[in-house]
């Protein structure tokens, strides 16, 4: 309880000084609104009787929505490399209260990109269900289900890919996994087998959930089977959030553990030398 | 006296190096003991591994009566901690995470009163990452205690310090009042702020005492200089003053530029560290 508590204050304190400095600020508008335009661009062009803009916009919610796991494990990689978690190891309850603390400041993060993305997609690119019933609950349940399914993920890739650059290798596999999650273009125009490994990975699913939030009943005509999939789709996701929460407490305590003076000042001794 | 810190036959190997042979050690509760040893003794695993920090090869270690490989929660709020170099939380300000970590102990010291103990209530407001070296380590300092520990681990708490920081924090460290382990290879600072020195060399303890023991027990010797019409002496005496004496009274006027140089802890140190460089 101790540790909720405190990590909420963490998390409160970290979120703040996010949204109070220019560069992170920058990067809160910049990638999101750089998204706006793309679907702007996209509005025009068709896929059958739709328009590639309103494919791509929930498609891209989906996408974001999973690119919080690839912050997560960014900022794991960076509170490793500068003291911070080992300081949370030299404090009691501070290995809890830092992962509540950074799943705050990401998760909340990751919910102001969201908006700043939807906002303005919403009002300007024709074709989206937005005004349905069941329109914005269906959005806000998978919203928390893809935080879920990947944010405890980014904790087991932080974990495993340990130093900045290996962090920058990362983002490679992950920009291929997204070309064939069918966020850009419709699944169902690639070859079989990877529909397979797209299909394998929370992406596709959650880019499949906002367009069947988002989009008329007619573009599933789009999607493979001709099915919104719902049960499916739950049931991937649940799949990965329920391994999420298996492995990452295990994991970060194995990191924790290894931490210590010596080893955060050997990384900023080769940190140093890669600069100078 | 109870025991604060308390390490028996502490052996730790990385690979096929020996870093820690052996090493035995107590520390008392409100004592201050400096692990003084030159780079590579071994003084900063021994301290990790009394942080909890690392696993131990063989032997047994307590402090405040727990294994720190399984120091829970209210064993880790009575330990404070100080290492070689923080920099972490560059983002937040002084008293933003001062206040913020004092909330995680049962009975921390008010941040203010902290704050202008470390001298630092001016930067109060201030960003971390803008403080100088010395006010950043006045800070990791404050961090260190403010949950009011029994025992505080300080790991060459001044390296890259200008003599006036140096100063300063000394006298805050004298003033804490609570059981103290720190390292240094800074022999003046063993001195002055501790109330027993362990030289630690090649992974064992060399020494152990308190420094005019150590001086006396190690070198054991000053050392007398004197000229007598054109020939030089030079002699080794546990007894200096003594030794004048005789010297006068056998030689009297005859006896020119008369120098005692006392035993002093920078030669035992020497006269260790360079004992312990010839192979065994």
């Amino acid at each position: 309880m101790t540790a909720l508590r405190l990590g909420r204050r963490r998390g409160l304190i970290l979120l703040r000084q996010s949204f109070s400095n220019g560069a992170e600020l920058f990067a809160h508008l910049f990638w999101p609104l750089l998204m706006v335009g793309a679907v702007l661009l996209l509005r025009g062009r068709d896929f059958g009787p739709f328009s590639l803009g309103a494919l791509a916009v929930p498609s891209i919610l989906g996408m974001n929505a999973a690119f919080g796991m690839v912050a997560l494990s960014q900022q794991l990689t960076a509170d490793r490399e500068d003291g911070t978690l080992l300081r949370a190891k030299a404090t009691p309850h501070g290995v809890p209260a830092y992962l509540v603390g950074t799943l705050i400041l990401v998760g909340g993060g990751l919910l102001a990109d969201l908006a700043v993305f939807l906002v303005p997609a919403a009002l300007l690119v024709p074709g989206l269900v937005t005004g349905g019933a069941g329109t914005w609950p269906a959005v806000a349940g998978l919203l928390a289900l893809a935080l879920a399914a990947t944010l405890p993920l980014g904790i087991v890739l932080g974990a495993v890919f340990g130093s900045p650059r290996a962090q920058g290798l990362l983002t490679l596999p992950i920009l291929g996994l997204v070309a064939v999650s069918g966020i850009f273009y419709p699944i169902a125009a690639l070859p079989g087998w990877l529909q397979a490994v797209g299909q394998a990975f929370p992406f596709y699913w959650l880019g499949l959930g906002m367009r069947a939030a988002l989009l008329p009943d007619a573009a599933v005509t789009v999607e493979l089977g001709d099915s919104w999939r719902h049960l499916e789709t739950v049931g991937v996701l649940s799949l990965w959030a329920v391994a999420g929460l298996l492995l990452p407490p295990a994991v970060l305590r194995r990191v924790a553990r290894r931490e210590s003076g010596s080893r955060v000042a050997a990384r900023r001794e080769r940190a140093l030398q890669r600069v100078g | 006296m109870t025991t604060a810190i308390d390490i028996e036959g502490l052996c730790m190997r990385y690979d096929a190096t020996e870093v820690l042979h052996d090493v035995t050690l107590r520390v008392g509760a409100g004592e201050t003991v400096a692990l003084l040893g030159p780079n590579g003794a071994g003084k900063t695993t021994t301290i990790e591994i009394l942080e909890g920090f690392r696993e131990r090869g063989a032997g047994r270690v307590e402090v405040l009566g727990v294994d720190p490989t399984r120091g829970d929660d209210a064993w880790r709020a009575r330990v404070g901690i100080v290492l070689q170099s923080w920099r972490d939380h560059a983002k937040w300000r002084v008293h933003e995470l001062l206040g913020h970590l004092a909330g995680y102990y049962p009975r921390p010291w008010p941040v203010d009163r902290l704050l202008a103990a470390v001298g630092l209530t001016e930067q109060a407001g201030q960003k971390i990452r803008t403080l100088s070296g010395g006010q950043r380590r006045r800070l990791d300092v404050a961090i260190g205690v403010v949950g009011r520990p029994d025992v505080l681990f300080l790991d060459e708490p001044t390296a890259g310090f200008d003599p006036v920081a140096r100063h300063e924090f000394h006298d805050l460290v004298a003033g804490l009042g609570t059981t103290v382990l720190l390292t240094t290879h800074d022999l003046a600072e063993a001195e002055r702020l501790a109330d027993r020195i362990v030289i630690l060399d090649r992974g064992r303890v060399v020494a152990d005492g308190t420094p005019p023991d150590l001086s006396k027990r190690i070198v054991g010797a000053d050392e007398v200089r004197w000229r007598v019409a054109d020939q030089r002496f030079t002699r080794s005496t546990a007894d200096s003053t003594g030794f004048v004496r005789e010297l006068f009274a056998a030689h009297g006027s005859a006896v020119e530029e008369l120098e005692v140089y006392r035993a002093s802890l920078e030669q035992t140190y020497l006269a260790l560290v360079q004992r312990a460089e010839v192979p065994r």
